[in-house]
């Protein structure tokens, strides 16, 4: 057995916290804040990992973020803080007369100050068949892990529960392509949120979504030998399943406190500043019961935290006095919003307002000319200034007539969001995640001469957990700022649509959108099908998305990508065939020679790439041109595309006596490998055979330098209006190794970069530290990438040249419709 | 003017891509017949009155086109350039008529008077 001598510096107090989830680090980070040296502490977690923020686990699953983009602290703010943790190693039990904690693995640790942060557990119904496999909750990565290892095979899944937790994991089961089906025991879903109206509304949605909603639902078996196979109801309906998600509700977790003779009821019995009932130990969070309440939200957990740091701080403070709150589904392109007690009847009287074309239901219930309860469903714009109207306890029949209307109806504030927000109070609640109002944030802003959205998270919290006030916050930074803020967040992909670049990418994925109609219909395009900016970036992104399954689109590409050629000023074409790695042979220059001699072609010019160019072919020529290139084996050089365009090379150790490797040899294979794959933007390769670089490899996006020893790889260069040198990626022996880079840096690129984005901007813009975390540093999603580029070429490598000369794809592309003959 | 014009057919309205566009090579110049998306049928100049871009070689989105030299946009229903540019692209009278495309081409066009 481990023991871990008390801290010599005697004058630290010893903080323990157990726990390492959302609370508990949220407290631990208040506490850093009013009193960065006061306690030496100590954090135990049960999961092997960092801290994460786990009302992000839905967005996880969907595939709208991955874990990365969920981290709350990294490993190197514990360090940097030193902060002991210990993950994976959960506390078994607090031994409150010597006050030590003994972990699982056997560590003694000595503490002065206990803070509990246990959470809560999942609630499992105990009908036969809840442990069989493929039966999880929702309730760490552990189990996204499980649903999208069940996700990756389809088939059916079933959720038990149709609250907030249940409805998130059933769309994104459904986006992740199983075929979901929802039990919910109560009459309509989220029943503790919403009311029948917005229930129903709801659940239509679903339904329109493909997911199946059965209500009063009671389920009274799941049934399989070893894996799950189905649930039955107790109504005798067998619903088929691989995977069953109970999401039913959560019990605080104070299992550890009760062994340990702390008073518990339904949760770690707390008073206004967290204190338990051994003054020496504190709880915060999901485990708590305070006032006789326990809570299951993010929003009351911080302001827990902050009574509860306040305290161990020894700072005064009127202490935690309970939460009202409000609730929010996070599903893309739902929008619930609930708050307060909207059950209606005794002495409350209720607005309504419906509008079924736009899908749209408001409820305000009030009770002696005051807000009580509001339901949103489809437009909740407004939620927040319902929710601080009714927290403040204003009177509102005044503005009774135009309530429903909301704020910008509401005496005073015009429809300007930036009058709306400067219009607020101080005390005006922005964030209801972070329990961050008005006044801090623009004291933030003004004292800390904060100008982006992202430092305002970064100093204040709000919008950092479920980002919903995002624009709240910015319309702040604008109101506070002026003219000296520009908003550089979203920039839309052209005036047909709101979403900029990456969202499209990413709601592709998460969606599934296999079509152009599917993305301009569910991402609410403004035009009928787009424009000539949006149309051929989407066709890239669904390229890229679903190769092999997804159908290029004709009518979305530039003209020079449809009939494969170059359009010139005058209209006629350039058409420069490849030849790999820059090298030819008398047979191809005879082919090109006779080519350029019987179309007549008036210009034939070298290029930069090293390649011939056969300038001022016209149109109805291309098919015939390239049918005699095609016989002397010479098929497209993609000059035309955003595509892989050339691979140059020197001589090298072939015939150069200063070569150190074979770079001709090596540039062919690249080419050959690449060949034929679409990109975001045009991609340029070289091998040089040797350090003096004259196959100009550092200004391309990938370039290869042969060395002593192997091979220097480079990326992000541009030759152009701004020239850029390359950056060394990394130094590698073999040539397989120079492949697998190559291909995976190229998928990469291709996964992430924005349409139109050459290599350059786009490692200036994510760094080139991004770049090698995942093509370097990580060998498996090296190989991963790799492996994603090669299933895409399979399909890629067609020449389209053949396929236009000789079996007749696209003829009318290359021939008048008619002709008007002189009389 | 519209009396002057000799109405030629020129073909299936089917033979033209949605979202696309075939030429028409007249005694004088080439027109540029559109499909859009809703299945309507358009006519213009081949000839972007910019730098003379080929009209029926860009995009087609809408009742626009852009044009694939300098992707200036311009309508379809009324040939004027959209946005900050200005110019018009000709504007060439075309109908439909049982699925075949009829265009209204004028005498010279029409290679029934030779000009000058």
């Amino acid at each position: 057995m481990n023991h871990v001598p008390a801290n010599i510096k005697a004058a630290k107090a010893r903080l323990v916290v157990i726990g390492n989830g959302m609370a508990g680090m949220r407290t631990v980070e208040e506490i850093l804040n009013r009193t960065p040296d006061k306690y030496d502490i100590t954090v135990f977690g049960a999961e092997p990992r960092v801290n994460y923020n786990r009302i992000m686990l839905s967005p996880l699953l969907s595939g709208e973020k991955n874990f990365d983009e969920i981290v709350i602290n990294t490993p190197e703010w514990y360090r940097e803080n030193n902060i002991h943790l210990y993950s994976g190693d959960p506390v078994v039990e607090i031994d409150r007369i010597r006050k030590v904690v003994i972990s699982k693995s056997g560590t003694e640790t000595e503490y002065d100050r206990l803070l509990l942060a246990t959470g809560s557990d999942p609630i499992i119904i105990p009908v036969p068949g809840h442990k069989l496999s493929g039966v999880v909750t929702f309730r760490d990565v552990d189990d996204v892990d499980v649903m999208l290892g069940a996700a990756a095979k389809g088939g059916p899944a079933v959720v038990i529960g149709g609250g907030l937790l249940g409805l998130e994991a059933a769309v994104g089961l459904q986006a992740r392509g199983m075929d979901v089906t929802v039990l919910h025991l109560a009459g309509h879903v989220m029943e503790r949120q919403l009311d029948p109206s917005a229930g129903y509304l709801l659940a239509q949605e679903l339904e329109r979504r493909g997911i199946t909603v059965i209500t009063e639902a009671d389920t009274a078996e799941i049934v399989g030998t070893e894996n799950v196979t189905g649930v039955r109801l107790k109504d005798g309906r067998m619903i088929p399943a691989d995977l069953v998600v109970m999401a039913v509700g959560i019990r605080p977790n104070g299992r550890l406190a009760a062994d340990t003779g702390i008073a518990v009821e339904r949760g770690i019995v707390v008073d206004d500043v967290m204190t338990t009932s051994d003054p020496a130990i504190f709880a915060v969070g999901e485990c708590v019961q305070h006032r006789g309440l326990c809570y299951g939200l993010v929003a009351p957990l911080f302001e827990m935290a902050k009574s509860c740091a306040d305290h161990l701080a020894e700072i005064a403070t009127d202490g935690y006095a309970g939460s009202v709150t409000s609730t929010k589904l996070k599903v893309t392109g739902v929008d619930v919003f609930s708050a307060g007690d909207f059950s209606g009847g005794g002495n409350t009287e209720e607005i309504v307002f419906r509008d079924a074309g736009r899908g749209v239901y408001k409820r305000i219930v009030l009770e002696d000319g005051k807000i009580k309860g509001a339901v949103l469903y489809g437009d909740t714009t407004d939620g927040g200034w319902y929710f601080q109207l009714m927290k403040d306890g204003q009177d509102v029949t005044e503005m009774r007539d135009t309530l429903a209307f909301g704020q910008a109806f509401a005496g005073g504030s015009a429809g300007n969001p930036f009058d709306a927000v400067a219009a607020l109070p101080d005390d005006a609640e922005i964030c209801g995640c972070n329990g961050v109002c008005k006044g801090s944030i623009v004291a933030a802003i003004t004292e800390k001469g904060l100008t982006t959205l992202d430092e305002v998270k970064g100093h204040t919290k709000a919008s950092a957990s479920c980002g919903s006030c995002a624009g709240l916050v910015e319309n702040l930074l604008a109101a506070t700022l002026g003219g000296d803020y520009q908003a550089a967040t979203v920039k839309p992909i052209c005036t047909c649509t709101e979403h900029d670049h990456d969202s499209v990418r990413r709601l592709i994925i998460a969606k599934g959108l296999k079509s152009m109609p599917a993305i301009m219909q569910e991402l609410e395009w403004k035009s009928s099908d787009g424009c000539h900016v949006c149309r051929p970036a989407l066709n890239y992104y669904l390229l890229a998305a679903w190769p092999g399954e997804y159908v290029d689109h004709g009518a979305s590409r530039f003209i020079n990508e449809r009939v494969h050629a170059n359009i010139q000023k005058d209209g006629t074409y350039s058409v420069i065939p490849r030849m790999w790695g820059g090298l030819t042979n008398p047979r191809e220059l005879r082919a090109i020679a006779d080519v350029a001699d019987k179309f007549d072609i008036p210009t034939v010019k070298v290029t930069g790439g090293q390649r011939i160019d056969l300038l001022g072919v016209k149109k109805e020529d291309l098919p015939a041109v390239w049918a005699d290139l095609n016989a002397a084996g010479m098929v497209s050089g993609h000059a035309y595309g955003k595509s892989l365009r050339t691979v140059k090379t020197c001589v090298g150790q072939e015939w150069c006596r200063f070569g150190t490797q074979m770079s001709m040899s090596m540039g062919v294979e690249l080419e050959k490998m690449t060949w034929g794959s679409w990109m975001p933007h045009k991609f340029k390769m070289a091998v040089s055979g040797c350090p003096r670089n004259c196959a100009e490899a550092t200004i391309k996006d990938f370039g290869v330098v042969a060395t002593d020893g192997g091979w220097d790889l480079h990326v992000g260069g541009n030759g152009g209006i701004h020239v850029r040198a390359t950056d060394l990626l990394c130094k590698v022996t073999t040539d397989e190794e120079v492949r697998e880079y190559c291909g995976a840096f190229i998928q990469l690129y291709r996964e992430e970069a924005r349409y139109l984005e050459r290599t350059a901007p786009w490692i200036e813009r994510v760094g080139l530290k991004h770049v090698q975390e995942r093509v370097v540093e990580d060998a498996d999603n090296r190989k991963a990438l790799f492996d994603r580029f090669m299933i895409s070429q399979q399909t890629a490598q067609k020449d389209p040249w053949a396929e236009r000369a000789s079996e007749g794809v696209d003829a009318h592309e290359f021939q008048p419709l008619s002709m008007i003959a002189a009389e | 003017m519209t009396n002057n014009l000799t109405w030629v057919e020129v073909g299936p309205a089917a033979n033209i891509p949605q979202q696309g566009a075939r030429t028409l090579q007249t005694q004088t110049d080439r027109i540029a017949i559109f499909r859009t998306l809703d299945d309507q049928i358009f006519a213009l100049l081949d000839r972007c009155p910019h730098k003379q871009g080929p009209l029926a070689q860009g995009i087609v989105h809408g009742h626009f086109v852009t044009c694939p030299l300098h992707n200036m946009v311009f309508s379809l229903e009324t040939g004027e350039a959209q946005g900050p540019d200005d110019g018009c692209a000709a504007k060439v009278e075309c109908k439909v008529i049982d699925g075949m495309v009829r265009v209204g081409l004028t005498e010279l066009q029409a290679g029934l008077r030779h000009a000058g």
